[in-house]
Formats: structure tokens, sequence, C-alpha cells
């Protein structure tokens, strides 16, 4: 069985997290901004355990655990929050909730 | 030394009644005037007893310091609460709680009805205290201490029906003309302190000789300065005849018997500092008292409120005193202090006990004839005119006497002439006020009816007669008298000898009797109006300008107040409204415009933010590349 090189998932990494930054930017419903979120998220993830593979330390895998437990967290609060803007506006289009401007 | 003994009771008494009455005044309601009276009366009687202990020593012993608790000790300095009894301090206590206890409870029935009556007291008793603390206080710090309290007993008390803008104003006149002269005697302390490195009286006069002429040339001026303010003489005594919108009681009290001669007993009691000038102080004195006490009568003679009359009438008596004190003769200058304050509270009292029955009427030329209507009143102020024109056998004929020939005996015969004018007109000016007010036909103001003074007042205005009649006495030749009682304090006074001892009186006599008649003449009778007429076109300028009290309070107007107020709308106005809050609001308003520019950068749009995030994120990371590659 051959070794796949690192660089392959580091690239990989690399471009799931571009993706993720373009979807984040570009697209407007909320739902769809934090599953892109999830995206970049998991794309370090990925970065994590590629290097802790290449040298051999356990502490990028058990990063990864903080990682995934926090973005659970996460995802309940900002779910609820979500949620609670669309019950209110009717909408999850984030364009829609701009009142924080000048 | 000896124990004072009962001095802390006489300042103490007064001032728990001041304390009861300012905090539980309210539930105590009608029995206030009771209290502050029976305060003052024990403070009296307790004099009475100190004065009678006094007595029975010998005269050298007559001298006692108590300290009651310490003030100040700042490393080696040390000052107490300490009082000294002797012969000047005693006779002061018994004038101010003598007369006072009498004006207290004219104030009974005076201020019956006041809906801040038992405010009044309070003060009253208050004022008491200070003065009291004023007299028996041994050290400069202490007489400075009761020396400011008096003085804002005083503006409290001015402004007591402060409802009254006039009231309010006059208050506030009295207490800032006062700081005048205040600052000034404090700055005489601080050279007195500095030259001889103590405050105690006692030690002061003792060594007054050693600071040399040019030191206390310097600290007696300033000294006196702060007596022309306290004791109302030029070039400070315009705020006396304003402080006249008080109550009538606290005119006769503070504004007549008490405060205002602070000034004279404060000379009096540093004389050695003043003589150790080598006269340059006295001469001022002297001068400023013969100059206050001619101007002031001028103004009383052409002044047509009774309250007013008064005031200058005290201005004057106390010029006066200043000159009694300028030649040397401060016995005579206390004797004419303890007589004053006879007969000018009576006729304080007096004119209020006027006020009140005719609803606060003060112009003289709204009443006539209420001898008819009041004779209590009328008879006691006839004894109180007299007195004061220096007729034989009434108290002030002696005092005033006294002064005079001390005024002669010195030498300083335009002194002598100054105060002889100044007896007539001082006659002059009392017959005018007691021929208007009390004699011709009946007459009184629309709407009031003139009966004669409450018990109460008659029996505060009755014993304040007898003493105007025979107050005199105290100062008999051949008897136990004030001035050889307060020689040990004071210093040997020179008396006339020879064919002066009846010349002197009898020129005094002639010229007070001179002036009751010329007031007789103007002012009863038939053809009074004519002669009256006459007089004014031949006066001239000078009645003109004694009615509008010579112009002086505009002069201070212009001089100081007006650009006193420009100086202070140039602070407010250009210095702080336009220099600090320029600053203050230009930086504002600088931040609110830019801030106006850069609020656009808050869009509201998560996207934008996004934006941002990740170029700052890329340009962190870039610079942080660059590093490592160039590293």
């Amino acid at each position: 069985m051959t070794e796949v090189a690192p660089s392959y998932f580091l690239v990989l990494a690399a471009l799931l997290f571009s993706i993720g930054v373009v979807g984040a930017l570009t697209r407007r419903n909320a739902i769809v901004i934090f599953m892109f979120i999830e995206l970049m998220l998991n794309a370090v993830n990925l970065v994590f355990v590629t290097f802790s593979r290449m040298w051999g330390n356990l502490d990028g895998q058990v990063l990864v655990f903080f990682v995934l437990v926090v973005a659970a967290a996460e995802a309940v609060v900002g779910l609820a929050i979500i949620l609670l803007i669309t019950r209110r506006r009717e909408s999850a289009n984030v364009d829609d909730a701009h009142l924080l401007r000048w | 030394m000896r124990e004072a003994g009962l001095a802390p009771f006489i300042v103490g008494l007064p001032l728990l009644g001041a304390v009861v009455l300012l905090v539980f005044g309210r539930r105590i309601g009608r029995a206030s005037g009771l209290i502050a009276s029976g305060a003052i009366g024990l403070a009296f009687v307790l004099g009475v007893i100190t004065f009678a202990r006094l007595l029975g020593l010998p005269a050298e012993e007559r001298e006692a310091t108590q300290r009651v608790f310490d003030f100040i000790t700042v490393g080696d300095f040390s000052t107490g609460v300490s009082l000294l009894v002797d012969q000047l301090s005693v006779v002061m206590v018994l004038v101010v709680t003598g007369v006072g206890t009498l004006i207290h409870i004219y104030s009974i029935s005076y201020m019956a009805g006041d809906p801040r009556y038992s405010r009044f007291f309070g003060y009253l008793n208050l004022f008491a205290a200070f003065m009291l603390l004023l007299v028996l206080g041994d050290n400069l710090l202490l007489l400075y201490v009761g020396w400011e309290g008096v003085g804002l007993c005083s503006y409290l008390l001015i402004g007591f029906w402060f409802e009254r803008p006039i009231a309010a104003t006059a208050a506030k006149k009295a207490f800032l003309v006062n700081r005048v002269g205040d600052f000034a005697f404090m700055i005489g302390i601080f050279v007195l302190f500095v030259s001889l490195g103590t405050l105690d009286l006692l030690a002061i006069n003792a060594n007054a000789a050693a600071m040399g002429a040019g030191l206390s040339t310097a600290a007696g001026l300033l000294l006196f300065l702060g007596a022309t303010g306290k004791s109302a003489q030029i070039p400070l005594y315009v705020w006396l005849p304003d402080a006249m919108e008080g109550p009538t009681p606290v005119s006769a009290l503070i504004h007549a018997a008490t405060m205002v001669t602070a000034g004279v007993y404060m000379v009096a009691r540093l004389s050695p500092v003043f003589e150790a000038s080598g006269g340059a102080a006295l001469t001022v004195v002297g001068y400023v008292g013969a100059l206050t006490a001619l101007w002031a009568a001028l103004m009383a003679s052409a002044e047509y409120d009774i309250k007013r009359v008064l005031a200058y009438s005290t201005i004057s008596q106390l010029g006066y005193m200043f000159l009694a004190l300028g030649v040397g003769a401060y016995s005579a200058a206390i004797f004419h202090l303890v007589t004053h304050a006879f007969f000018k509270a009576l006729m304080f009292l007096g004119a209020g006990a006027i006020m009140h029955v005719l609803g606060g009427e003060v112009d003289m030329r709204r009443m006539s004839g209420l001898r008819r209507a009041m004779p209590i009143v009328a008879y006691t102020f006839a004894a109180g005119v007299l007195a004061i024109s220096g007729i034989i056998p009434f108290a002030g004929f002696f005092s005033k006497d006294a002064i005079l020939a001390s005024a002669w005996i010195e030498g300083n015969f335009l002194l002598w002439g100054i105060g002889t004018v100044t007896a007539l007109l001082t006659a002059f000016y009392m017959a005018r006020l007691y021929i208007r007010v009390f004699e011709g036909r009946l007459e009184t103001p629309e709407g009031t009816h003139a009966h004669d003074a409450p018990a109460l007042m008659a029996a505060a205005l009755i014993p304040l007669g007898v003493l105007s009649v025979i107050g005199g006495v105290i100062n008999l030749p051949g008897l136990v008298t004030l001035e050889h009682f307060l020689e040990p304090a004071l210093g040997e006074s020179e008396v006339p000898t020879g064919v002066l001892t009846f010349l002197l009186p009898g020129l005094a006599l002639v010229a007070g009797a001179a002036g009751l008649f010329i007031g007789r003449r103007l002012y009863m009778g038939e053809g009074a109006e004519a002669r009256r007429a006459r007089l004014v076109a031949a006066g001239g300028p000078l009645v003109e300008a004694a009615r509008n009290k010579f112009y002086v309070d505009r002069i201070y107007a212009a001089t100081i107040v007006a650009p006193g107020r420009a100086l202070a709308s140039f602070c407010a106005d250009v210095l702080d409204g336009r220099g600090i809050e320029g600053v203050v609001n230009g930086t504002a308003t600088f931040i609110g415009r830019s801030s106006q520019s850069l609020r656009h950068l808050q869009t509201g749009y998560v996207r934008t933010y996004g934006v941002t995030f990740l170029f700052g994120v890329v340009l962190v990371f870039g610079f942080l590349l660059t590093r490592v590659v160039l590293a």
C-alpha cells in the first residue's frame, strides 16, 4: 500500500477552504452560509489531521475533537439564531437583516 | 494663672440654645423665644457673677485665662480655645448679654407670628455665642472665629426675610463688604504672627514694642481696615444702611449695640500694637473715625427712613469711638461703646415698635404726633435722643464729653473741632427725627391705627430708657469708675483739670443744645417750613449730595462693582464660553465630522464584513509569509 503524500491532503484542504470562503461570501441564504462555514471548519480539521500524521504527533488529532465539539455547540446556537430570524422576517436572507449599520 | 471660672458657660449657654433651636426649633415652636431669652439671660447672670468676683479681687489680679480645649496643634505651635476674663472682656460681656437679653425679650413680641419664629431665635442665640467668643477669646485666632461667626449671623439675619429681593441683596452686600475688611484683618493677623510668633493677645501686647515701627504700622493699619469693615467706617461703611432691611431687633442688637462695636473692641484690645507704630496707625484711626462721624451725621440729616437715620447715626457714633481710640483714650471709647449700646438699642427698638403698629412704615414723612398714641415709646425714645445729643445728665453726655475732652488734652484741636461739629449735627438730626415722628398732629399711614407698644416690647424699652438716663454714672468722676476699672487693661487716661473741667463739658453741652434748638426751629412751630426751605436753598448742592448719600454707593458701583462684573462676564462669556468650551466643543465637533464620513463603512451586510475579514486575514498572512520567505 503506497503512502499518499501529505501535500495532496493539504491541497484538498486548501480547495475545500477556498470553496467555503467563496460560498460563504457569495450566498445570501443563512443556512447555506452556515454550511459553507462548516466546510471551512472541516478543511481546517483535515489540515490538523494531516500534520498530525506527518509529524507523528497526536496533538492535532486531539484538537480536531475539540473543533468538532465546538462546531456542534456552535451549530446549536447558530441554527437557533437563524430559526428566530426566519420566524421574525419570514426569510432566511442575510441581506434582509441589515439594521446594524449607518 | 487663675481659672476663668464661668467664662466657658457664658459662651456655651447661647451656643447650646442655638443648637437646640436650630435642630429642634420646628417642634419647639412658640417656646423658642423663651428658651433663647433664657439662655442669654442666664449668660448675663453668669456675667454679673464674674464681674462681681473680679471686683472682689485686687486690681492687679483681675485677669484670668482658661484653656477649654486644644484647638490647633502643629509642631511646636499650639493654640487653644482659651478664654480671657479681664476688665475689658467682662465689660463687653455685660453689654452683649445685658442688651442682648432685653432685645431677645422684645423679639418674642416683635417676631410673634413669623413663620420662621424659632429659626430667628436660633440665629440670635448663635450670634450671641459668637460675639461672646469674640470678646472672650484670648488669642487672635479665636477672636477671628468669633469675628467671622458674627459676620455670618449678620448675613443670615439681614437676609432673614429673604423672600424680599432687597433684603437678600442687602445681606449679600453686607457679607461682601465685610469680606474686604476681614481679608485685611486676616493679613494683619499673619503679620503679627510672623513677627511675634504668637497669637496670644496678652503676649502680643506685651511684645508689641519689639516689632519696630514699620511692622507695627502695617499690622495696625491692616487690623484697622478689618475694623472699618465690621464697624462700618469710611471706606467700608456702605453696608450698614442697607442692613436695615433685616428685622428691627437685629438692627438693634447686631447693627447698633454689639457686632459693629467689635472693631472698637479689637483696636482697644490690641492698643499696644497701634501705639508701637509711633503714632502713625493711631493717627489714621483717629482721623478716619472723625471723618466718618461727620460724614455719616451729614447723611443722617438728609435721610427720611427712620431706621436709616439711626443706621447713619450708629456709623457716626462708631466714628466717635474710633476718634477716641485715635487719641489714645481707650477707656473713653469703651465707655461710649457701652452708653451707645444703651441708647441706640433703645431707639432702634422704639423705631421697631413704631413699625410694628404702623404696618412696617419707616418713612418719617408719613407719620407725626405719635407721642399721643404711644407715650411709652415716645418718652423712652426722647431719653435716647437726649442721651445721644449729649444733654446733661443723660448717659451720652458723659461718654461724648470724655472723648472730646481727651482729644482736646491730646492737643488735637482739629479732631476736637470735628467732634464738636458732629455733636451739633447729631443733636440736630435726632431732634428732626423725634419732632417729625412724635410731635405735632397725630397722623399715621392709611389703614393703620397707632397704639402703644405691647407689654413685652415695653419691658425692653423701659430698662434701656432708664439706662440711657442714668448710664453715665458708671463713669462719674469720684466714684468707682469704668475708666478706673479698665485702667489695668487699657492703661491710664488723662482727665481734664482746672478750668477745662467745666469748659470742655460746657462746650459739648452747648453744641448739643444748639443742635436740638436748630432742629426745633426747623421742624416745629410757625414758619418752620419757610426756614427749612431757606436752609435747603442755602445748602444747595451739599443738601442734594447728602440726600444722595454723597453718591458713594454709585461711585463704588462704577469703580468696583462694574469692573468686577465686567471681569466676571469676560471670564464667563469669553474665557469660559469661547476659550474652554471652544476647546471642548471643538474636539467633539471634529470627532463628529470625521465620523460622518467614516460611518458609511458600516453597511450592515454580512458579506461586506466577511470580505473585509478575509482581506485582513490575507494581509496578515501575506505579511507573515514575506517574513518567513525573506528570513
